[in-house]
């Protein structure tokens, strides 16, 4: 299985276990953003700490996911991307602030419950 | 000097071998992990492009070692439709103009040299290098490294020639 | 025998025939050339740096690779020998000319040993030194060339030591780290440095970086696209960083090569640097709005 996703209170967890093919990565958005939806959870974090390569189009989907869930209501955090290919990603053309980012996991839901206390508090 | 690898690119799949060797050869070749990652993120792009754009193509990663540096020279080459426009396919922000774009800028951002000879009807043949200076310290790495491959097999000193 | 690896000289038919011969002449007499070899170096005050037990071990050594070396018409092996060599001796402080100094005598006491040996055959004299001069002086110049080509990597390596100790990675606090470069700033220390960085915020799990070039006077286009590089890369690591101590030449380049400053959190100084990092710390509900607003 290439992507484990579990579920913890209103947030869900999705850590990608190896390389994807780009059909596996438009699944994957897909998958997330419907379930989103169907559980109105509030932030989704993506473990990206195994992948050796990320390269445009899968930073592309993961902003592009990121922006969509927040249309509907979630919050989406990278975690985990590793030093290389962060120096790889930032070779690329592409406007990535919309994609928020986090060292790890427990930084992500840290960092996603001081939001949820900023908005005040989960809805 | 470790050999030229071949990666034939059909499907979606195939990106993630051609990725996995490119990385594999640019490590043996003493490339650092990060221009390894750069290397098999470059060869990402233009497996990209063959799939979406003809279906079928192929990459060739061929080390080559000049007087003062070394580098790895990734080919990818289709008999596919060619490259409409070529200049707008090269312009910065043409792959964020939404859709797959061709990944080529960034494949280009990613690599030192970088060349596209395209024509319409015949094919593309895309040749993208990255190339590090060979200086004292990594001629020695490699002298090193054939110093204990002999270590290894060779008989004492007094002698046994190699 | 036939001198067939690496680029060996290759003697006229006629002597190449002598070789062996030669080569058993010296391997026969090795022991009293040793030793004459061992007394002209004491005489001539050569590796006074190392005790007797140790000249004489590398002096069987090299003797033997010698040897070998004209047996074999190769000198890679001798070039192993004597990189190695090198490597050991250049720490306890012996120098190029004694290197040089010693192999230049036992190509003399071999040469000499052979004009006695074959003092009664002058014919076959000269074509025995035919054989063997070349040789010799190919050995004496391997041997020269190792040697230094090790000091040279020695200072290399020295040099680069000296390049990381000069961007230091500081820890000043929880989840801060503080790089203040200093020197030049060219492409393969850009990259270096990107890398010192991202594995600082990874090793010290640092939310705020402070990257302080006060000490730098130039950069160049490629430079500077490391360095914009180097902020992106880190924030997708999650982690901000902060510029501090641009200088205005600097200034004056990033705006000419048209860098997005926008993007970039710049404060004039360090200690300016280090309050906003603080800033973005110590309000972490804050650090989270402005991390979404950049």
């Amino acid at each position: 299985m290439s992507v484990a996703i579990l579920r913890q209170g209103d947030a869900l967890i999705a850590a990608i276990q190896s390389d994807l093919t780009d059909a596996q990565v438009l699944a994957l958005r897909d998958d997330l953003s419907e379930r989103v939806g169907r559980h109105r959870l509030h932030a989704v974090i993506v473990d990206v700490s195994a992948l050796d390569v990320i390269d445009s189009f899968v930073a592309r989907s993961l902003r592009s996911m990121a922006i969509t869930t927040r249309l509907r209501g979630a919050e989406t955090l990278v975690v985990g991307i590793q030093p290389d290919v962060a120096i790889a990603m930032a070779h690329f053309d592409l406007n990535l602030k919309p994609l928020r980012t986090a060292k790890d996991l427990d930084e992500a839901l840290v960092l996603l419950g001081e939001r949820l206390e900023e908005d005040g508090g989960a809805g | 000097m470790p050999d030229e690898v071949r990666v034939e690119i059909t499907r979606d799949e195939d990106m993630l071998p051609a990725r996995a060797q490119g990385r594999a050869l640019a490590l043996e070749l003493g490339f650092s992990r990060t221009d390894a990652t750069l290397i098999a993120t470059a060869i990402s792009e233009i497996a990209r492009n063959i799939i979406v754009h003809v279906g079928k193509g192929e990459i060739t990663m061929q080390p080559v070692q000049e007087e003062s540096r070394y580098g790895l020279v990734v080919t990818a080459t289709d008999s596919g439709p060619g490259i409409a426009d070529l200049d707008a396919a090269l312009e910065h922000g043409y792959a964020s103009r939404g859709g797959l774009g061709l990944g080529l800028p960034g494949a280009r951002r990613l690599m030192d040299d970088f060349d596209v000879q395209s024509e319409r009807g015949t094919g593309t043949t895309i040749t993208m290098t990255k190339w590090r200076v060979r200086d004292e310290l990594e001629l020695l790495r490699e002298r090193r490294r054939l110093l204990d491959e002999k270590h290894h097999g060779k008989h004492r000193s007094d002698g046994a020639g190699p | 025998m036939t001198a067939e690896t690496g680029t060996s000289e290759r003697p006229a038919a006629s002597d190449e025939s002598l070789l062996p011969e030669l080569v058993a002449y010296l391997r026969e007499n090795r022991t009293g050339l040793r030793e004459q070899w061992v007394e002209r170096i004491t005489a001539a005050g050569l590796l006074t740096a190392m005790t007797p037990d140790e000249i004489f071990s590398e002096v069987t050594a090299v003797y033997d690779n010698y040897v070998a070396a004209l047996e074999t018409g190769s000198v890679e092996t001798l070039q192993a020998y004597a990189r190695d060599l090198s490597e050991r001796i250049i720490p306890r402080g012996v120098d190029t000319d004694e290197v040089l100094g010693i192999v230049l005598l036992l190509r003399d006491i071999l040469a000499r040993s052979l004009f006695v040996h074959y003092q009664d055959n002058p014919e076959l004299l000269h074509r025995i030194l035919d054989a063997y001069e070349p040789a010799a002086n190919r050995i004496a110049v391997t041997v020269g060339v190792s040697f230094v080509e090790e000091r040279e990597r020695v200072i290399r390596e020295q040099q680069d030591a000296i390049r990381e100790l000069s961007t230091p990675v500081l820890q000043v606090r929880d989840r801060l780290v503080v790089l203040p470069i200093i020197g030049m700033l060219d492409s393969q220390r850009a990259r270096q440095l990107t890398e010192q960085l991202l594995g600082a915020i990874q090793a010290n799990r640092a939310r705020v970086v402070v990257l302080d070039i006060t000490g730098v006077a130039t950069i160049d286009r490629t430079v500077a696209n490391h360095l914009v590089q180097a902020v992106e890369a880190a924030r997708l690591m999650g982690a901000s960083a902060i510029i501090t101590g641009i200088s205005s030449k600097i200034a004056q380049t990033l705006v000419d090569l048209g860098v997005d400053l926008e993007q970039m959190r710049t404060v004039g100084d360090l200690q300016g640097g280090l309050e906003e990092a603080e800033r973005l710390l110590g309000y972490r509900g804050e650090a989270a709005a402005t991390d979404q607003r950049t």
